[in-house]
């Protein structure tokens, strides 16, 4: 999918320039965004290294952890099929409260693991259970606290309040994440249905 | 009001963690440094992707296909209110990370960071998820080969996310 993409946003561009004429533009801007992005890659690295480097004394401060006891009874409410106390459910706590703060690459071995305990209690069946989706619904909505790349990315473009969209991201994360829960719920009662009858 | 709100919390949630993490006895300066290192490694490795796909969008862009494209939309999104411009990344966000994030990037170097498509794709960048990537590392993981409603769940819900951004960004930042 994302070949088709890559290749096609280059290819549907290169083509319509001839016919445009705007073949010289498209020359031009080749190696120009390539130097573009290297730039930009370069000033990602500070906030990158700021915020990861302060998110791991948070790790190990254990903060992160006791902030994810402060959601364990929404999620044990979310998540009726997990026992409050099975490992899975400490694995979803983790994995939800370093996407919060934006630990992408340490929330991801987390979630793995969450998915491997419920599997186990889903029978080792290889269909997703119930709460899979429920938590694939949580992941792909993104809880996030500190949109760490979009802030980079806006200082580097000159923004004279590159942290003004915390808030905006915060309020239209809340209500896409709530969206995700409804829509799980709703699909998991039509496929009730659908069994029973 | 919003701005100053936004403003604090940063330092404010840098206050707590270099308080809790004194009062728990952790190393800071080291554990930062640690930390830190793993910050650089990440935006190297972000590096051929990023620039993969900058060159394709900006190609795509420099053609005038870009224009044309968002020309034809248009009459359509004019109904709904939506800015054309915002469409492709819209579009891209829950097939992949990178493209939507080059797209992202080229809309607010293009229309200013501070312009209300420039807020709107930064909201909207960093408030969904890549579906189709959370879909196949966690599912592939661990062996799932039915995954039931997990696809449609997971587009539903990137659906909600955009048009939440495009309400929160009309809210607070006006167009």
């Amino acid at each position: 999918m994302v070949n088709i993409i890559w290749v096609g946003l280059a290819v549907i561009g290169i083509i319509y320039a001839f016919f445009n004429g705007t073949i010289e533009e498209v020359n031009e801007v080749i190696f120009k965004s390539a130097e573009e992005a290297v730039a930009l890659t370069i000033s990602l690295i500070s906030v990158l290294v700021f915020w990861l480097g302060i998110m791991r004394i948070a790790e190990n401060s254990g903060l992160l952890n006791s902030l994810a006891q402060l959601f364990k009874p929404l999620f044990t409410r979310l998540f009726p099929d997990i026992p409050a106390d099975h490992p899975a459910m400490g694995y979803i706590l983790s994995n939800v409260s370093a996407n919060l703060f934006g630990l992408g690459n340490a929330a991801t071995p987390l979630g793995i693991k969450a998915m491997h305990e419920m599997k186990g209690l889903n029978g080792d069946s290889e269909v997703a259970s119930r709460s899979m989706i429920t938590f694939l619904a949580i992941n792909t909505s993104s809880v996030t606290l500190v949109p760490t790349t979009m802030i980079a990315i806006r200082m580097r473009y000159d923004s004279i309040s590159p942290t003004d969209i915390v808030i905006s991201t915060i309020l239209a994360t809340l209500v896409s994440s709530i969206g995700a829960i409804l829509i799980d719920r709703f699909f998991y009662y039509r496929r009730k249905r659908r069994q029973a009858v | 009001m919003i701005v100053q709100i936004s403003n604090w919390i940063i330092p404010l949630l840098l206050l707590t963690v270099f308080l809790h993490g004194t009062y728990k006895r952790v190393p800071t300066y080291e554990t930062f440094v640690e930390g830190g290192k793993e910050g650089v490694k990440m935006a190297i490795s972000l590096l051929p992707f990023l620039l993969g796909m900058i060159v394709s969008i900006s190609i795509f862009r420099a053609s005038g296909a870009l224009d044309a494209f968002v020309n034809v939309i248009e009459p359509l999104l004019a109904i709904f209110n939506v800015p054309p411009e915002i469409v492709p990344q819209a579009l891209t966000r829950p097939i992949s990370g990178t493209a939507s994030l080059s797209i992202a990037t080229d809309l607010i170097r293009s229309e200013g960071p501070d312009s209300f498509i420039g807020r709107l794709a930064s909201t909207m960048q960093g408030s969904t998820d890549t579906t189709l990537y959370v879909l196949t590392v966690y599912f592939g993981a661990i062996g799932i080969k039915k995954m039931g409603d997990a696809l449609k769940v997971g587009l539903l819900a990137d659906l909600i996310g955009i048009i939440a951004s495009l309400i929160v960004c009309y809210l607070l930042f006006g167009s």
